[in-house]
């Protein structure tokens, strides 16, 4: 029986409905020493001074270290965040002071005892007006920093961290060849990842010099990677393990606490020390999802065909760069939507603001992208009169066509997306321009958005995969993906119980990640996870059925060719009854008289993307990624046109998923991406005070939302096989969420005649922007 | 009057057996489960009563534990995730992955445990209210809506 499009359950799930599924925080090794933050209180100032002494001398002090002991720049592309502030604060929660104590709360009341002196700086609030000329300088040595992983272009004596360009065609042609032009500018703000596990880091330094990290992350590897190269030490000496993550969003990509909690034991010989974010930390101190600023102005004929897009975008990093230069590549790479537009101008930048800095969200800067393109595509059908989800199936991006940096695209790497506007069609029932009264202030309306996403993945990310046999012939699949929910293990056991044609009971997989023994993975991000290590468990499968095959040959007294695998067994191909069963040779093959052949079969596998290369910063030509995932994503909404408040009654979307592998995994996957996007559309927002201070640090002020809020979810699957993808599966991950906000905010500005540009459309938002007028 | 200022020791009821644990006065009761009991499948999710992460059944009740101390639950029934066994609840659950990351799922359990305990005969609006009181960052809530529902209903018929 086949395991590809099974719903076979989560490997994992016994253990999570039991409490027995173990993360970070829930090992306790009885004297463990705790480490606290002391953050800053401001968004931006000098440091006059940090007064210490005082919590120096409370009762289980061990150590307080602060940015003074330090001398580090860290940073995945632009080496330009002190771990612990020095000399001045650029957010509103920086980290100034680690204190190390015997217990949490000694910990915690320590922190809180430190002292700092402050000399208050003016604060940049919003990437524009990051840009002025006359705004207050964030980074004054912006010129001196290392580049850790180019390109970037820093912009010295100013806030600009990075500069984004992209020229194709010729916008003389494409203007000229326009009839209609429509313009918009839109403000997006940043969010939260708010994973429900805040997150946590481990370290112990022992006297030989190893350094044992457990931590929260999405990226152990690159854990190891940095924590070796910013204290030294060799990367064999640096062991990261990652348990279960209790969700990531991209926000566990990042290396930030587990610096710490290394600066941390070091200052206390080596001890074992751990850091845990509170949910306020977390929410404050921890980087968040970027906002965005745009203006995008789109020309088309009077027929309604795309002739020229002009973007610029004004990305949010917050106080550092994190990984932001990257997210603005993935951004302007994408940057038209799913559209064929054959003149493209677009400038992004990286501005530094006073905002907590920003790193990956689901979706990697695709879903803010989205929103402006998107709501720029319907105002476009509204200046041509051309309902919108025709709009976009007249302009739909094809095979043969090339995206924005020059990527000359088939069926494969692209996918059917005039399948999914069609099936969407089908789903939305009403044409989307259409708003349907059904009381006297409430109306009806639904709204359009479709979406593409490529990886952006460095050149060389690479991934492994290796199998061993237990003797009784079941096998142990070790990969580098974490699993943070998205079902990455039991994805990759289902590949290998396809491909060796056996059950998926008898595979075993490794869950929690050690870097010492599972093989490279390079970031579990980017949705890539299906597809990388898919194709490094497929090159595992293949060397262990090639070496069963010799071994079994020898027993079978045959040719490896005559043989197959399946069902545990090597059998010759046309005369199964003669085999021999995997337990019989997996470690070796003894003949009846004692004597023994062969030895342990060891499959090993790799994978290493090709043919990407890193966009051109002239004109940002390249190839951001092996493949694309398109969709079409709807919300229908009923707004009360007196108050602006609305219920969100269904959302649909129909994606094309090449295969699929695991359907109600897959269907989770796409359902919890929606209800996150309608969260971001409807009410998510990290807000800042007149002094920048972040006043959306618990539950109760950055709303989430609940049970009862979704809508009716309808989601539909195209089938458009990526060739060069394990079973043709395409990456999903991320893209539920991509394009439901401007889905949402399509379908509302239709039901209250108003522009919404800017999210999260509150019912306050909507009722300012004067819904009264069309009621 | 009852004075509790220093370290004392303490029996707690918790999955059936009497354990002794020695708390500070100011330890939660999910400190203390997690803790001094490893009874890590309450979740610490933002420690002042807005998730339900660390929810656990308290005399039949549904209770953050995060927001009771420890002192305040001696005499009382308490359940974990850990004392749910093999129960139809859990089963639907892993049926229909009600859950990706799980950090959230003991809290759900707990609560719909609750909730089948004291309401036998809710309605889907009931469910949903009882619900409310936890959040989920990955599903769509409607597979958890539909896993305790499918209990509900078969109790029910």
């Amino acid at each position: 029986m086949s395991t590809i499009g099974q719903s076979v359950r989560r490997t994992e799930a016994p253990n999570k409905v039991t409490g027995r599924a173990k993360y970070n925080a829930d090992t306790h090794v009885p004297g463990t020493l705790w480490a606290h933050l002391a953050v800053s209180s401001e968004a931006h100032a000098k440091i006059l001074g940090i007064d210490r002494d005082n919590a120096m001398t409370m009762a289980g002090v061990k150590a307080i270290v602060t940015g003074d002991d330090v001398s580090l720049l860290c940073g995945e592309v632009l080496e330009d965040r002190p771990p612990l502030a020095k000399s001045k604060v650029r957010y509103y929660g920086e980290p100034i002071a680690l204190v190390v104590a015997t217990g949490e709360a000694e910990a915690i009341l320590a922190a809180l005892a430190i002292q700092v002196d402050y000399q208050k700086l003016p604060v940049v609030h919003t990437p524009l007006e990051a840009m002025s000329s006359d705004a207050p300088l964030i980074h004054e040595d912006l010129g001196h920093y290392v580049i850790a992983q180019p390109p970037i272009s820093p912009q010295p004596g100013t806030n600009i961290a990075d500069v984004v360009k992209l020229r194709k065609g010729d916008m003389n042609v494409g203007w000229k060849s326009s009839a209609v032009s429509i313009e918009g500018n839109f403000t997006l703000p940043s969010i939260d990842h708010a994973a429900m596990e805040t997150r946590s880091a481990k370290v112990e330094i022992l006297h030989d010099g190893r350094v044992i990290v457990h931590t929260t992350t999405q990226a152990p590897f690159e854990v190891q990677k940095l924590l070796s190269q910013y204290f030294g030490i060799k990367q064999g000496k640096v062991i990261v393990n990652a348990p279960l993550v209790g969700g990531a969003f991209g926000g566990k990509a990042t290396v930030q606490l587990e610096i710490l909690a290394y600066l941390a034991s070091k200052a206390v010989g080596g001890r074992l020390v751990q850091l845990v974010n509170s949910r306020e930390q977390d929410f404050k101190t921890s980087p968040v999802g970027t906002g965005l600023q745009a203006k995008i102005k789109l020309g088309a004929t009077r027929q309604g065909k795309l002739t020229a897009a002009e973007l610029t975008f004004w990305v949010d990093v917050g106080a550092y760069t994190d990984s932001s230069p990257r997210m603005a590549r993935a951004i302007t790479s994408d940057c038209t939507g799913p559209y064929r537009v054959d003149h493209v101008h677009c400038d992004t930048y990286c501005l530094y603001t006073n905002h907590t800095y920003a790193t990956a969200y689901r979706g990697f800067g695709h879903m803010p992208m989205t929103f402006c393109i998107e709501r720029a595509m319907d105002k476009l059908a509204n200046a041509l009169s051309i309902d919108p989800l025709q709009l976009r199936r007249l302009n739909a991006i094809q095979p043969g066509q090339t995206t924005p940096t020059g990527v000359t695209l088939n069926l494969s790497r692209l996918g059917n997306l005039d399948a999914c506007i069609d099936r969407m069609n089908d789903l939305v029932t009403k044409p989307p321009g259409q708003v349907t009264r059904v009381a006297p202030h409430r109306v009806r309306a639904t709204g359009v958005s479709c979406f593409w996403k490529t990886s952006s993945s460095p050149p060389d990310a690479s991934s492994g995969a290796i199998i061993t046999f237990n003797q009784e012939g079941s096998m142990n699949l070790s990969t580098g993906t974490v699993e943070f929910g998205a079902g990455t293990k039991t994805t990759s056991a289902q590949i290998l119980a396809e491909r060796m044609d056996m059950s998926i009971e008898d595979i075993h997989v490794h869950t929690h990640i050690n870097t010492k023994v599972d093989p490279e993975h390079w970031k579990t991000v980017a949705s890539l996870s299906t597809f990388m290590v898919g194709r490094a468990v497929l090159d595992a499968a293949d060397d262990a059925i090639s070496q069963l095959k010799s071994l079994a040959a020898v027993v079978l007294r045959c040719a490896p060719t005559d043989l197959a695998v399946g069902q545990g067994r090597v059998f010759i191909k046309d005369d199964p009854t003669m085999n021999v069963a995997f337990k019989d040779i997996v470690h070796g093959y003894q003949y009846p008289e004692g004597n023994a052949i062969g030895g342990q079969v060891i499959g090993r596998g790799t994978y290493i993307v090709r043919h990407l290369s890193p966009l051109n910063p002239d004109d940002g030509q390249g190839r951001p990624g092996p493949a694309w995932t398109v969709g079409c994503q709807a919300v229908e909404v009923e707004l009360d046109t007196s108050d602006g408040t609305y219920e969100i009654l269904r959302a649909m979307t129909v994606v094309d998923i090449g295969r699929l592998i695991n359907p109600k995994g897959a269907l989770g996957m796409v359902m919890g991406g929606m209800c996150q996007g309608l969260g971001y559309g409807s009410r998510e927002a990290v807000r800042y005070d007149a002094l920048g201070r972040l006043v959306t640090d618990q539950f109760r002020t950055y709303r989430t939302m609940r049970m009862g809020e979704q809508p009716n979810y309808q989601v539909d699957f195209i089938e458009t096989p990526q060739i060069d993808a394990p079973y043709g599966a395409r990456a999903v991950g991320e893209h539920g969420v991509l394009a439901i906000p401007s889905a949402l905010a399509n379908a509302l500005a239709r039901a209250a005649g108003v522009e919404i540009d800017s999210l999260p459309a509150t019912p306050e938002a909507i009722w300012r922007l004067g819904t009264e007028v069309q009621a | 009057m009852f004075s509790y200022t220093t370290r004392q020791s303490l029996i707690l009821q918790v999955n059936q057996d009497a354990l002794t644990v020695t708390p500070r006065p100011s330890d939660t009761l999910l400190y203390t489960l997690r803790q001094e009991l490893g009874f890590t499948g309450a979740k610490p999710g933002c420690e002042n009563g807005d998730c339900g992460a660390c929810t656990v059944i308290f005399d039949n009740l549904p209770l953050k534990s995060c927001l009771m101390l420890t002192a305040e639950a001696v005499g009382h029934e308490i359940t974990t995730v850990e004392g749910l066994h093999h129960t139809a609840l859990q089963d639907a659950f892993m049926d229909h992955w009600a859950f990706q990351c799980g950090y959230c799922t003991s809290g759900f359990l707990t609560t719909a445990h609750a909730l089948l305990t004291r309401h036998p005969d809710a309605d889907r609006q009931t469910m949903v209210e009882w619900l409310r009181s936890n959040l989920c960052r990955c599903t769509g809530y409607q597979e958890i809506g539909d896993a305790v529902w499918s209990v509900l209903q078969a109790r029910q018929t």
